[in-house]
C-alpha cells in the first residue's frame, strides 16, 4: 500500500479520536434516556481547562483529570435540573452550550496561542510492527488506544451484561425497569456523569493531543454538534457511532486534500460547508425512512441483516423525565 | 402565608444575585476588579447618547429575533436556525444594496422585503426537514447556520469582494442610499427599524392572542397529537411558525448589514439569534416580556463593548452573565415548584420527545 495513503489513514484515526470519545460518551448518556445537548460548549470548556491545568501544573494527567471533571460537572447540572427540578433537558443543555463556550473564551483569554504540553506518540510493542495496520492503528498517543478499549468496552457492557441491560432499560422503559427494582434516577445520574466525563476527556484530547493548545475561536467549534449528529447516525450503537466518526474524519481529510490539490477548481471556502451538508444528508437518510424503502428492493436475507444494522431507533424514553 | 411571600420574593431575586456573584468571582479569577468592570459596563451602556444608541442597536435585531422565536416556541419548535436565517436575510439585503438602483426609500423597502423572504426560505428548509423528513430542527438548524456562514464568507472573499482585493473581512461599504438613515449623529438609531419592531410586536400580540392562526399554533405546541385529532392542520401550523420567525430573523439580519455595519461581514448575526433563544427561554410566549428582556440583555451587551478597550477583558463576559441568568432562572423555577408545591408552568418549550423518529408526532 502507498505509504502516503497509510499516513493519511493513520491521521484520520488520530483526528477522529475526540469525536469517537465524545460520541461514545453521549451514547452512554442517551442510552440512559438523557440528552446532553451541551457538547459544543462542554468540549470547548474542558479543552481550555485541561490545557491550562496541564500548563500550570506541568502534568498532562492533571490536565486530563480537570478536563473530565469539567465535562462531568456540566452533565451533572443537566441531570439535577432534569431529575430534581423538572426542567427540560434540551433547554438546560442549550443554555449550558452557550454558557460553557463563553466561559472558555473568557477564562482562557490569557492562554491563547501559547505552546504547552502535549501527549506524545507511544507505539505499542509488537502490534505497531505489523505492516500497514501497525502504522494505521497502533502508532498513536495513548488516548487513541483508550478509545479502542472504550468502543469495545461500551459495546460489551450495553449488550452482554446484566448492568448493560438495566442501562438500556432506563432509557427505553424506565417504568418497567423501576417496577423490577431498578433505581432509575440514580442510574441516570451515574451514566450522565460518566458520559459527561468522557465528553470532557474528548475536549482534553483536542487541546492536549490532536490540536495542542488553546485559541479563540476554538478549533473544535462545531464538533460538538457533529458528535451529537453522529450518535443519531450511529443509531445509539457504539460500533456505528465509531464508524460515523471515522467516516466523518475521513471526509474532512478528503476535503483538505482537495483544498491542497492544484487541479480541482472548487472555491476553498465552500468546502468548509461540506461537513454540514453531509450532516443533513445522513440524518435525512436515517430519519426519513429512505433507507427502509431502499432496503425493500434487496433480496430477503440481505434485507434482514442490513435492516438490523441500519435501523436507527432512539431510546424510547430519550429526553423525558422519570417520576417514580 | 407570609413566609410564602418572602420565599417568592427571594426566589425572584435569587437567580440575579447568584449570577452577579458568580460573574464577580470569575472577574476576580482573571485578576480584574468587579466594581471597575461594573463601572465600565455602565459607561459602555449609558455614558452618553452614542453609547445608549449602541444599546438600542443591539436591541432592535434582538427584539425582532425574540418576537420571531416566540412564534416558533408557541408551536413547540426549537428554531435554533435563527442565526442562519439572520445571515441569509443579511445576504439578501446586501444583494439589493449592491446591485439594485432605485430611489432610496424604495430601495430600502425592497431590501427589507428581500431579507424577509430570504429568512423565510432558510426557515422553511428547517421546517420541511423537521416536519416532512424527520430531521430534528436543532440539527437541521445548526447545520444550516454553518452553511449560511460559509456562504457569507464565500461571497465576501469571492464574487462580492471589494475592488481593492479580498481581505475576507467585508464587502465594500454599501452606498448611503441603500442604508437605513439614523435619527441624528449623536443618537445614531434607525427610527424606521424601531417602527418595524413596534409594528411586529403589535401584530404578533394580536395574532397570537386573538386569531385562529394563533390558537391553532398554541394547540399544536401544547399537544400536537391531540391538536391533530381535533382537526387542526398541525404540520401547516408549525411550518407557518417557522416562516414567520424566518421573516423576523431575516429583517434582523438586514438591520445588521444596512445599519450596524453598512457592509456584509462574516458572522454579521453576531450571536444575536442565540441570545434571542435565551430571551425566549425566559419569557416563553409573552411578547411584551420578550421586548423588555431583550432590552436588559442589550444593556449587558452594550456595556460589555467597553471592557476590551478599558480593561483588556474579553467581552464574552456579557454572554456569561446572560447565560448564568437564564440557567439560574430555570433552576429556581424548578426549586419554586418543589418548595411551594405548585406546578406553575415553566416558560420552557413543551418539546416532544427528542429527537422524534419519522417526523412524529407531526407525521
Amino acid at each position: 500500500m502507498d505509504e502516503s495513503l497509510v499516513n493519511i489513514l493513520s491521521s484520520i484515526i488520530a483526528n477522529a479520536t475526540p469525536l469517537v470519545i465524545a460520541g461514545i460518551g453521549e451514547t452512554i448518556t442517551e442510552r440512559a434516556g438523557v440528552v446532553n445537548l451541551s457538547l459544543d460548549g462542554s468540549l470547548a470548556l474542558s479543552a481550555m481547562a485541561g490545557f491550562v491545568a496541564a500548563l500550570v501544573s506541568g502534568s498532562i494527567v492533571v490536565g486530563i483529570i480537570i478536563g473530565m471533571t469539567v465535562g462531568a460537572v456540566i452533565a451533572l447540572i443537566i441531570a439535577v435540573a432534569n431529575i430534581e427540578l423538572r426542567q427540560d433537558q434540551v433547554a438546560v443543555g442549550f443554555v449550558l452550550t452557550l454558557l460553557a463556550a463563553d466561559l472558555a473564551q473568557f477564562l482562557g483569554q490569557d492562554y491563547t496561542r501559547i505552546p504547552g504540553p502535549k501527549l506524545l506518540n507511544l507505539p505499542l510493542p509488537i502490534l505497531s510492527d505489523i505492516p500497514i495496520i501497525g502504522t494505521i492503528f497502533f502508532n498513536h498517543e495513548p488516548l487513541v488506544y483508550f478509545s479502542y478499549a472504550l468502543i469495545f468496552g461500551t459495546w460489551y457492557w450495553l449488550f452482554h451484561t446484566r448492568g448493560g441491560l438495566a442501562h438500556r432499560a432506563i432509557g427505553e422503559r424506565p417504568s418497567a425497569a423501576f417496577a423490577r427494582g431498578t433505581d432509575v434516577n440514580r442510574l441516570r445520574y451515574l451514566y450522565c456523569v460518566i458520559g459527561g466525563a468522557l465528553v470532557g476527556l474528548a475536549g482534553a484530547a483536542y487541546s492536549l493531543a490532536v490540536k495542542p493548545g488553546w485559541a479563540t475561536p476554538p478549533v473544535m467549534r462545531g464538533d460538538g454538534w457533529i458528535a451529537l449528529a453522529i450518535v443519531i447516525f450511529g443509531g445509539w450503537h457504539p460500533f456505528r457511532v465509531v464508524l460515523g466518526a471515522y467516516l466523518f474524519a475521513g471526509l474532512r481529510a478528503l476535503a483538505s486534500a482537495i483544498q491542497r490539490s492544484p487541479d480541482i477548481q472548487i472555491p476553498l471556502v465552500l468546502l468548509n460547508g461540506l461537513p454540514w451538508v453531509l450532516m443533513i444528508v445522513t440524518l435525512l437518510l436515517v430519519s426519513s425512512g429512505a433507507i427502509e424503502r431502499l432496503l425493500s428492493v434487496l433480496p430477503r436475507p440481505v434485507q434482514r441483516w442490513s435492516r438490523n444494522f441500519l435501523r436507527s431507533d432512539p431510546p424510547s424514553a430519550l429526553g423525558t423525565r422519570f417520576d417514580p | 402565608m407570609k413566609n410564602k411571600i418572602w420565599l417568592q420574593a427571594g426566589l425572584v431575586l435569587l437567580p440575579i444575585i447568584i449570577s452577579l456573584v458568580v460573574t464577580a468571582l470569575l472577574i476576580i479569577a482573571v485578576g480584574s476588579n468587579p466594581i471597575e468592570v461594573f463601572e465600565k459596563s455602565w459607561e459602555g451602556a449609558f455614558r452618553n447618547s452614542t453609547s445608549f444608541a449602541g444599546v438600542v442597536n443591539f436591541w432592535i435585531p434582538l427584539a425582532l429575533c425574540s418576537l420571531g422565536l416566540v412564534v416558533t416556541f408557541s408551536a413547540g419548535m426549537w428554531n435554533i436556525g435563527v442565526e442562519g436565517q439572520m445571515l441569509i436575510g443579511a445576504i439578501f439585503a446586501s444583494w439589493g444594496a449592491q446591485f439594485v438602483i432605485l430611489p432610496s426609500p424604495l430601495l430600502i423597502g425592497l431590501e427589507i422585503l428581500l431579507a424577509a423572504l430570504g429568512g423565510m426560505a432558510w426557515a422553511a428548509l428547517v421546517g420541511v426537514l423537521r416536519l416532512r423528513l424527520g430531521v430534528h430542527e436543532i440539527f437541521g438548524g445548526v447545520a444550516l447556520n454553518a452553511i449560511a456562514n460559509v456562504l457569507t464568507i464565500y461571497l465576501i472573499s469571492g464574487p462580492w469582494q471589494p475592488p481593492e482585493g479580498g481581505s475576507a473581512q467585508s464587502t465594500a461599504p454599501f452606498p448611503t442610499d441603500a442604508l437605513l438613515p439614523g435619527i441624528s449623529n449623536e443618537f445614531s438609531v434607525s427610527a424606521l427599524a424601531i417602527g418595524l419592531v413596534i409594528l411586529g410586536f403589535i401584530a404578533l400580540t394580536i395574532a397570537l392572542r386573538g386569531s385562529r392562526w394563533g390558537l391553532q399554533l398554541k394547540a399544536t405546541g401544547k399537544n400536537a397529537v391531540s391538536a391533530l385529532l381535533l382537526g387542526i392542520p398541525t404540520q401547516r401550523s408549525a411550518l407557518s411558525a417557522f416562516l414567520v420567525c424566518g421573516a423576523f430573523a431575516g429583517i434582523a439580519g438586514a438591520y445588521r448589514v444596512l445599519f450596524t455595519y453598512g457592509s456584509l461581514r462574516p458572522l454579521s448575526s453576531g450571536g444575536i439569534g442565540f441570545l434571542a433563544l435565551l430571551v425566549v427561554l425566559l419569557v416563553g410566549t409573552r411578547t411584551l416580556s420578550a421586548l423588555l428582556t431583550a432590552l436588559i440583555f442589550s444593556i449587558i451587551l452594550g456595556g460589555s463593548t467597553r471592557l476590551k478597550i478599558a480593561l483588556q477583558l474579553d467581552p464574552s463576559l456579557a454572554g456569561i452573565l446572560q447565560g448564568l441568568i437564564v440557567l439560574t432562572v430555570l433552576l429556581t423555577n424548578g426549586l419554586r415548584a418543589r418548595l411551594l408545591g405548585n406546578s406553575a408552568p415553566t416558560p420552557t418549550v413543551d418539546s416532544p420527545p427528542f429527537p422524534t423518529p419519522e417526523g412524529a408526532p407531526h407525521g
